[in-house]
């Protein structure tokens, strides 16, 4: 039970201002969720080979010098490392299955935030205010970014149980609702070999999709496919390395509107989100359609796939 | 009256601006409110019962102008969800885009929206008049028991799904019907009827372009044989 | 299990009651709907005994010295709480499932003794705003006669998403109970079947319905208290999410509490029963840190002094009744037995409250059986039976040692059967265990 907001760059011009675009948008949602706040952006793409990895431990005087240094000795490469707030951005030059092998065998005492080449996600609990400031939103620049403001319903009010949940490599999801049957998909994801980290419903929506893939789907096929799987009231903002997409279930409840202009894309649950954005005035401005894909950036297009 | 009241919601907060409104409760008459920074915020002149007038510039958030009695408001911008919602009489119109549940619930009055709105537009709706300029969403007039809902451009899925005794007009397309709302032929009289709220709603439209759709009246009483449309 | 005959062995799946229901269904082709709360057996009040007081704790003269017995509702953003003079008050019941006589009979019998009555899935009769000193109003789903001038007279507002008899379950009424004024006030064309919703319109979620409240506070200039009614499933969930979405007062109905027409699987099978509910609706309370500031109201299957004791010792700031105020009106009663008969029934066991044929005019809107009711003599004998509840509950209060009733405690209780025992986390008697703690 949440707020959602995504933007999403079409003209790159905008990028060094999208946490100044951004951050706004999150704070609009304040009242939607007072628990948590969580933001993926994506920025920064590191080049081929590398990856970028995000951690978190609830002290912010933890000691992630000595967690670079464990890693760049694991894997014999350099390990650049960047404090924010209770997290930490690492980069290094490793293969993501090594990774994370190497993460789940030494169950650390910090928590894998994200993975991938352009995605961070920095979350935590508290007012959406407290935490773009802890972690300097408004200065971040990027290609795009998915928020979400919590009011948790079923599971506790956690870092780890706070949106977006990472779904594997450069993919997020955030969520607005309540699944009514994830309890079972829950236990059929983790015969299959899947770790969770939270009781959240929204956690195992985000596996799910990331299971789909791995076995060859396509966003948009994950998506549809997720349509016969997932049951409940959902508003889906899925933040992608290049793009978003944004899936509402059959009977769509929870709200969502999404605007597009020539030089962005943004969605959020409500209007009031996006009223600052420059050029909104004249953005196209819909609802999306209950169990409809819709899909921006790389070879999606703008279009909404079914 | 001739007098006007200005609102600054960047200066005041709902509930002073609200209060203002309600101190008219019951008049006869009162001034002009002119609202002006609203960004979306919530309940915004709810509660109304007076002939105000009231001028909303900017978009409203959630249920602007709920349970409205007798007052004229009209939102320059975007409405939230569950504009007008229960609105009693009176007119409330939105100049852009209406969010879900527009009306719901509403037992009388008009209530205009001249560009789109989105999903269950009409919601159990008892007695209210909703006049669209743009499209509807889906599941529009569930349950509508009352009044009447024109849509000038196209109607979503499940249009009028569960209907009792409310009128759905379209012009455009109808993406499908839901349980038990048919096609009904448009007489005269409803012409007729239907030209004089067009013509309140400031819309220029023909009447007889529309389509009617009503209650096929089989889920009145419980028959096994229609037990799959429950 | 029915009667056993010497020599036949009836089977415990497929009793004669289990075949009577395969044979209606078969015949029918509809599922069973009927009125009032669960029937089967289910833990509740009665598996708690109260420990009074001996050496260790020293126990209240009875009439002499005082034990108080009012509640305050609201206090947490109202400007306008609402005082009772008992923790018992009338749960919401529509005018439609009841006649208008039984609307105003409650509001004369709780005004009697100060306490409020609850309007319900049909709006605001004038009879009973007129007869009810305090009244409730209810916004359900259906939005029936839903009217802000209505809102503005109500004493209180309460927001329904469930009741104990069916949580997830939308309204319903028959036909047969639609007359000309009930389809007036509902804008309804009359003697159709009404399948009310079970969302409401215009919001979804905790998050739309703290948008929700915000309006209604609004609309009432913030001097109404705003109660959120839950049907007892997830109530720890349900009662953390009401008091963030910023309910006054949170009112949970177990899987015992009424309706007036329902399916009988939905309240059979649907739910959980008042003793677990309330414990869960007071650990979320206390976890916020709100108990007693977010005031909790329980019902569902309360009947006796006893009932109001013990939920009011598990935590409650005051409990509801409905069925066992219908019966106090004079629902079930002998006198009406040939009649009852007559409908396939026998008093003691009428539950078709949804055919609106009750001889004892309460659950009708037929004329002639609703004048039978004199609103005024039930209003009296309502009177009398919440007078009753309120002295047995002092009984109980003044043996623990309390001079108010809401000084009793989970301290106070024992169990009687391990079920209760971890229901409500309480002890079994004569044990410190509590079945699932430590």
């Amino acid at each position: 039970m949440c707020g959602i907001v995504g933007l999403y760059l079409k003209n790159r011009a905008l990028e060094p201002q999208l946490g100044a675009l951004f951050e706004p948008m999150l704070l609009e949602m304040t009242q939607r969720g007072p628990d948590s706040t969580g933001f993926a952006v994506y920025r920064d793409p590191a080049p081929v080979g590398q990856l970028k990895l995000v951690l978190q431990h609830p002290d912010p005087a933890f000691d992630w010098a000595l967690v670079a240094a464990a890693l760049g000795a694991q894997f014999a490469v350099d390990v650049a490392l960047r404090v924010h707030h209770t997290h930490c951005l690492l980069r290094l030059s490793v293969s993501e299955a090594a990774l994370r092998r190497y993460l789940v065998e030494q169950a650390p005492a910090y928590a894998v935030v994200s993975i991938g080449q352009h995605i961070e996600i920095y979350k935590e609990v508290g007012l959406p205010l407290a935490v773009a400031v802890a972690f300097g939103l408004r200065g971040m620049q990027g290609s795009h970014a998915i928020g979400h403001t919590r009011m948790a319903t079923e599971s506790a009010v956690t870092t780890a149980g706070s949106h977006p949940f990472s779904t594997g490599s450069d993919l997020c999801l955030v969520h607005n609702g309540s699944l009514s049957n994830h309890n079972r998909l829950r236990r059929k994801l983790e015969k299959a070999g899947a770790v969770f980290r939270t009781e959240n419903d929204s956690e195992v929506a985000a596996k799910y999709l990331d299971v789909q893939m791995q076995h060859g789907a396509t966003l948009s096929e994950a998506l549809t496919q997720a349509l016969v799987d997932l049951d409940g009231f959902y508003t889906f903002t899925i933040g992608t390395s290049d793009g978003f997409a944004v899936l509402r279930d059959p009977i769509a409840c929870k709200p969502a509107v999404m605007a597009e202009t020539d030089d962005w894309v943004a969605m959020a649950s409500e209007y009031r989100a996006l009223a600052r954005l420059p050029g909104v005035k004249q953005a196209r401005l819909w609802e999306p359609e209950p169990a409809t894909v819709y899909v921006w950036g790389g070879a999606a297009g703008a279009a909404p796939l079914n | 009256m001739s007098t006007e009241q200005i609102f600054d919601l960047g200066q005041c907060t709902v509930r002073e601006l609200n209060q203002a409104l309600h101190d008219f409760n019951g008049h006869r008459a009162g001034p002009h409110f002119r609202v002006r920074n609203a960004q979306g915020d919530h309940a915004l002149a709810v509660g109304i019962a007076a002939p105000l007038s009231v001028d909303i510039e900017g978009h409203v958030g959630y249920y602007c102008a709920g349970m409205n009695q007798h007052a004229t408001v009209t939102i320059h911008g975007n409405a939230g969800t569950g504009l007008a919602e229960n609105i009693m009489s009176g007119v409330v119109r939105v100049k852009g885009n209406a969010s879900q549940a527009a009306a719901a619930t509403g037992r009388g009055g008009l209530v205009v929206i001249e560009g789109d709105a989105a999903a269950r537009c009409g919601i159990s709706m008892k007695g209210v008049d909703i006049v669209v300029q743009g499209s509807v969403g889906h599941m529009s007039g569930f349950m509508a028991q009352r009044g009447r809902l024109v849509v000038c451009g196209n109607a979503g899925a499940a249009l009028g799904d569960s209907l009792y005794e409310a009128e759905i007009y379209v012009r455009g397309t109808v993406a499908d019907l839901g349980a038990d709302c048919i096609e009904k032929e448009l007489t005269a009289a409803q012409i007729v009827a239907l030209n004089t709220l067009l013509e309140q709603a400031g819309v220029s439209a023909k009447a007889a372009d529309f389509k009617r759709f009503g209650s096929a009246r089989q889920l009145y009483h419980f028959n096994i044989d229609h037990a799959d449309a429950y | 299990m029915t009667t056993r005959d010497p020599g036949l062995h009836e089977s415990y799946l497929f009793n004669r009651d289990v075949i009577h229901e395969i044979q209606r269904a078969a015949t029918e082709g509809i599922y069973d709907i009927r009125g009032s709360g669960a029937k089967r057996y289910l833990p509740h009040f009665d598996d708690l005994v109260f420990l009074g007081a001996s050496m260790s704790r020293y126990p209240l003269e009875g009439y002499r010295e005082r034990c108080d017995t009012h509640v305050v509702l609201g206090t947490r953003y109202a400007k306008k709480p609402i005082e009772l003079k008992i923790p018992i008050t009338v749960a919401g019941m529509s005018f439609g499932a009841l006649s208008a006589q039984a609307k105003e009979a409650l509001g004369r019998g709780a005004s009697a003794v100060g306490t409020s009555t609850t309007t319900g899935d049909g709006g605001m009769t004038s009879e009973e705003r007129l007869s009810s000193k305090l009244l409730v109003y209810q916004v359900l789903p259906s939005r029936y006669g839903m009217n802000p001038d209505d809102l503005r007279l109500a004493d209180a507002i309460e927001i329904v998403l469930g009741q104990g008899a069916k949580p997830g379950g939308g309204g319903m009424l028959l036909g047969q109970k639609i007359n000309a004024r009930v389809a007036g006030m509902r804008d309804l064309p009359p003697n159709i079947d009404q399948r009310s919703a079970c969302r409401h319109p215009d919001w979804t979620g905790p998050d739309d319905l703290e948008i929700k409240i915000r309006e209604l506070r609004e609309i009432t200039d913030w001097e109404k208290p705003i109660y959120i009614k839950i049907g007892a499933s997830r109530t720890y969930y349900d009662t953390l999410l009401a008091v963030k979405a910023g309910a006054d007062v949170v009112v949970v109905d177990g899987m015992q509490g009424g309706t007036a027409a329902t399916q009988n699987v939905f309240i059979e099978h649907v739910g959980i029963p008042t003793l677990a509910a309330v414990r869960q609706a007071v650990e979320a309370l206390t976890e916020l840190d709100m108990h007693r500031k977010v005031q909790l109201i329980v019902s569902g299957g309360i009947r006796s002094g006893a009932d109001v004791a013990k939920a009011l010792a598990m935590g409650a700031d005051a409990v509801s009744v409905g069925v066992a105020a219908l019966i106090a009106l004079g629902d079930n009663a002998p006198a009406l037995d040939a009649e009852y008969r007559q409908l396939g029934s026998a008093a003691g066991y009428y539950d078709d409250w949804q055919a609106g044929r009750d001889p004892a005019g309460i659950t009708t809107q037929d004329d002639e059986l609703a004048q039978r009711l004199d609103p005024i003599m039930g209003g009296r004998r309502l009177a009398n039976y919440l007078r009753t509840l309120t002295m047995e509950t002092q009984i109980i209060a003044r043996a623990c040692g309390k001079s108010h009733v809401h000084n009793l405690e989970p301290e106070d209780l024992a169990a009687l059967t391990v079920e209760a025992a971890a229901m409500a986390g309480v002890p079994l008697a004569g044990t410190s265990w509590i079945p699932g703690r430590r």
